[in-house]
């Protein structure tokens, strides 16, 4: 297993920029998400890993080497496709030792590979199956098995969940945890999921139009977003986004609502002294507007105020309460049992330690 | 063997350091491509600059312009052949199409023994027209053909003579020629109609549409590519057919069958009059051009950009 | 067909109870299925009688006295050109052909169409564009030079001479076949298989030939009809030792001495259409196929 760095690379046809000077890295035995909307760059940053799609400047290092000239077969990588890509006339066996066959690895070896990947997949069963024979949950397996064979320095993996229906999606999402967490491999991971995002990852890159938006954990992604879109595209429901106005002394944010005014006060080491007097955008997570709990009683950053509450959405564990905010529909998640009821009023508490803060012109966090 | 990666989905040149081996691809195809720019489009050129020589029997290199355009087209043997091109081709495209389509949509409507019948309408395509020719010839002929058949089943005053008629042997090359096409344009016609979405038709029926209505209205607008499509092959086969014409009537009787091809052939290699023979082939060539340029280029640049 | 009406999956269908306009429709079918067969039900029938019963006689009828000499005759008797050596020897200048012209076309037409679908370069359109061209062109632009070439290369008149002729010219449709099938085989499986290390050829034989069957079938049945039933550059480029069984067909049927032997000439052609039609009855699914990709936008 090896590191991966990504430094100041660059990909554009003619002028038009796909990927514009992106430095990224993930130690050995990490695991990188690429997330972002589609036709964000993420595919095409992780072809250039693959050696799949050439760059046109910045260096591409597995294992502290420069790879950026070597065709994708000389990088000592292996790739998982959102197709699974399985050769469509070889047994999964053939699949799999495939990769050993063309670098001229002896039949015994290859044999004993296939076994291995095929007892750590629990795949022994289907070797001598085509992939048409199989089921979508099956082919993920072969295709993820066909990259195990030849322990790469690097694992590149495109979507690979994307064709699954919802449940085995879940489920192979796990696997896929529990294997990388057994194995100790690098892996690269791209989805459009930010709920996979989330959980797999041990370092997270947030692109939107071939810029990198934020790189880091996926606790620092979610907690401290760099700017709108983070804050937005990470997290479902989305972050609530509001105008407020802050205070003079840039110690409270005050959001304008039907009813009374809402005001909240500004968490020591956020203090906004430089946009006093004037108007930037408030991010709430929906799970920072919740029932009050006796355990937060007097608690200075938790203000428990009236909502008027239009729409309530029940999923079961909770209860999405949907009330107007700074001119716009937030969304505040509380416990199954807390009786909301649309068209009536509810004390909520707002846990103002979670929230963050925009500027309405840049779109970036202030704080 | 070092390659590099081929930009697999886009045409975009590939920005990047090349090694000697990245070219295998294009060296690969280089053999058949050389050999169509050679053999193709150099003989064309070869074949224009031979329509501006004065060559006879064999070629000549000098320069003489278009004086052999001018004299083809004032020899009455071209005018025939333009004008039987003319008649030939369109009754042939508006026939194959009009039978086509007849029978994509006959086909259509669940008939049972389907599976049996299209073979029968298609099995023509797959024989040469030289052997097409050498049936029709035959099954024409007054002395011992469909005319012959009729007198000994007793209709003594049936009379077919078209094939030995220079007024009418033009069309019984559109009848063997028909004979031979029809099925594979409805085999067109036909994957034409089972691409239309039934919905659509549905809603017709709901809206009230009788089914010949339906087919009218709703239908055959939507076949307009098939209609196409068929016009592009037969009007290039048109164009191109000699063979079909050299079995059945070998361009006679007289010269009255006479098409582009023969007449290409015949005072080429027969009347030794190279530079007319060359300029009648650079005639068809731009006949044929017309049509298929046009075709070629939608489909390719037509097609899915990345 | 008014009373016609269509069913759920969009298929017209008889309206319940109008048998009338069904009989109309089968009838129909019938008989233009009768106008299809009666060349060949002519030939066929009449290759089986005495010259005579044809030239007193009836086309349509069977024969009253079946006879196998017209195919005795068309095989190894009947005066071609100057020489009474039957259809036979020109059967065979056929097949030896027809056989290697198929087989090159198909190999460079499945390379060709996997250069310009997988590993693409910059002009790869304008390259296809030129080779579909050349399918079409009318074959009368190419005849004089070619003539001219051929004596060159000293291959006048020869089979190798017209071996190359319809290799060159079919290549524009086997390229077609191969590029439209492999633009349709997903990309993602040449990834995977470069990233398993396979390089141009390893990914050509091992990935995509395999796969590659139904066009191969597709290829070779379109090139084996079209050389085989080719009569221009068999006309054009053979000597009477070369010369395809079309080119002697024309000969035997439109020679102008002699006593026309009406009853050899369709034995002659049931024998040049035979292989053709065999093919067809065997694969015409496939056949149909080409037709539609030679014709209908791939």
């Amino acid at each position: 297993m090896g590191s991966l760095d990504i430094v100041h690379l660059k990909k554009s046809y003619g002028s038009l920029s796909v990927l514009d000077d992106i430095s990224l890295s993930i130690e050995k035995g990490g695991f990188l998400v690429l997330v972002g909307p589609s036709g964000c760059g993420k595919s095409t940053l992780l072809n250039t890993i693959a050696g799949l799609e050439p760059i046109t400047s910045g260096e591409i290092r597995i294992a502290g080497q420069d790879v950026s000239g070597l065709k994708p077969a000389d990088r000592d990588i292996a790739m998982v496709f959102q197709s699974y890509a399985l050769y469509p006339t070889m047994t999964v066996a053939q699949n799999i030792a495939f990769g050993l066959e063309m670098r001229k690895v002896p039949k015994a070896e290859r044999e004993a590979a296939v076994k291995r990947v095929a007892d750590i997949l629990q795949i022994g069963h289907l070797l001598d199956r085509k992939p048409s024979q199989l089921s979508g949950g099956q082919r993920q397996r072969v295709a993820m098995g066909r990259a195990l064979t030849r322990n790469p320095q690097v694992f590149l993996f495109d979507e690979p969940l994307s064709n699954l229906d919802a449940k085995l999606r879940v489920d192979m999402r796990t696997e896929i945890k529990r294997l990388h967490e057994r194995l100790k491999t690098t892996v690269v991971y791209v989805t459009h999921d930010q709920i996979e995002a989330m959980t797999l990852a041990t370092k997270i890159a947030v692109l939107k139009g071939g810029v990198l938006q934020q790189f880091g954990t996926p606790a620092e992604i979610y907690d401290n977003p760099a700017n709108l879109f983070v804050a937005e595209f990470m997290g479902s429901p989305s972050m609530n986004l509001v105008k407020g106005k802050v205070d003079g002394d840039g110690r409270a944010v005050t959001v304008a609502r039907a009813s009374d005014p809402l005001r909240l006060p500004v968490r020591a080491n956020r203090i906004l002294a430089g946009y006093a007097g004037r108007e930037i955008i408030v991010g709430i997570r929906p799970e920072a507007i919740t029932d009050p709990r006796t355990d937060n009683g007097g608690d200075p950053s938790v203000v428990v105020s009236d909502f008027r509450i239009d729409v309530v959405e029940p999923t079961g564990a909770d209860v999405y309460a949907i009330s107007e905010l700074g001119g716009r529909q937030a969304i505040g998640r509380c416990s199954a049992d807390y009786p909301v009821r649309a068209g009536e009023v509810s004390r909520l508490a707002v846990h103002t330690s979670k929230i963050v803060y925009f500027d309405p012109e840049s779109e970036e966090r202030i704080a | 063997m070092t390659l590099a990666t081929a930009p697999l989905t886009t045409d975009r040149p590939v920005a990047r350091r090349r090694r000697v081996g990245d070219a295998l691809p294009q060296i690969v195809l280089a053999p058949s491509f050389a050999a169509v720019i050679v053999f193709v489009y150099g003989f064309i050129l070869f074949s224009i600059y031979l329509s501006a020589t004065s060559s006879r029997l064999l070629p000549v290199y000098d320069f003489i312009g278009f004086s052999n355009y001018v004299r083809l087209f004032q020899l009455p043997n071209w005018t025939l052949a333009l004008k039987n091109l003319a008649i030939f081709g369109s009754l042939y495209i508006a026939i194959c199409c009009a039978v086509g389509l007849l029978l994509a949509i006959l086909i259509d409507q669940k008939i049972r023994i389907e599976g049996l019948l299209r073979p029968i309408f298609l099995y023509p395509m797959a024989i040469s027209f030289i052997v097409t020719g050498t049936a029709w010839k035959w099954m024409l002929d007054p002395g011992i053909g469909i005319a012959q058949t009729m007198h000994a089943l007793g209709w003594e005053s049936f009379s077919f003579t078209w094939i030995k008629d220079s007024e009418m042997a033009i069309y019984t090359i559109v009848i063997a020629a028909v004979w031979q096409s029809s099925g594979f344009i409805m085999a067109m016609f036909l994957a034409g109609l089972r691409g239309i979405d039934g919905e659509m038709i549905k809603a017709a029926q709901i809206d009230g549409a009788s089914a010949f209505q339906t087919y009218r209205r709703i239908v055959i607008p939507q076949l307009k590519p098939v209609f196409l499509s068929a016009f592009v092959v037969l009007a290039h086969l048109a164009i191109k057919s000699y063979d079909l014409v050299v079995a059945m009537t070998n361009g006679g009787p007289g010269r009255a069958t006479e098409m582009p091809s023969t007449f290409m052939y015949s005072y080429t290699f027969t009347r030794s009059q190279m530079g007319i023979g060359a300029s009648s082939a650079v005639i068809m060539l731009m006949m044929i051009s017309a049509v298929i340029v046009p075709y070629i280029y939608s489909e390719i640049a037509g097609e899915g950009r990345p | 067909m008014t009373e016609m009406t269509l069913t759920s999956d969009g298929r017209p269908r008889r309206a319940s109870g109008s048998i009338a306009t069904r009989a109309v429709l089968y009838v129909l079918l019938l008989l233009f299925a009768a106008y299809y067969l009666l060349p060949l039900f002519v030939m066929v029938v009449n290759s089986l009688k005495p010259l005579a019963e044809i030239q007193q006689g009836n086309m349509l009828a069977l024969p009253r006295e079946w006879t196998a000499a017209p195919w005795v005759s068309a095989w190894d008797q009947a005066q071609i050109g100057i020489q009474a050596t039957g259809l036979a020897p020109y059967l065979w200048n056929s097949i030896k052909m027809v056989v290697p012209a198929v087989a090159i076309a198909t190999m460079l037409g499945a390379l060709n169409g996997y250069v310009l679908t997988k590993w693409r370069f910059p002009g790869h359109r304008i390259v296809f564009g030129l080779m579909l061209f050349s399918c079409f062109i009318p074959f009368q632009i190419v005849l004089i030079p070619m003539a001219r070439v051929l004596g060159l290369l000293g291959l006048a008149g020869t089979t190798p001479g017209l071996i190359l002729v319809h290799v060159v010219y079919g290549l524009g449709f086997t390229t077609l076949f191969f590029r439209n099938y492999y633009e349709a085989f997903p990309n993602e499986l040449i990834r995977a298989a470069q990233m398993d290390g396979a390089g141009f050829w390893q990914i050509f034989t091992r990935i995509l030939l395999p796969s590659s069957g139904p066009i191969i079938v597709v290829t070779v049945i379109w090139q084996f009809t079209n050389v085989w039933n080719d009569f221009l550059f068999g006309a054009s480029f053979a000597s009477p030792a070369s010369q395809p069984i079309t080119v002697a067909l024309n000969n035997l049927v439109n020679s102008s001495t002699g006593v026309r032997e009406y009853n050899v000439h369709f034995a002659g052609a049931i024998l040049a259409a035979l292989p053709t039609l065999i093919v067809y009855v065997v694969a015409g699914r496939y056949f149909v196929r080409g037709l539609m990709a030679g014709a209908v936008k791939g």
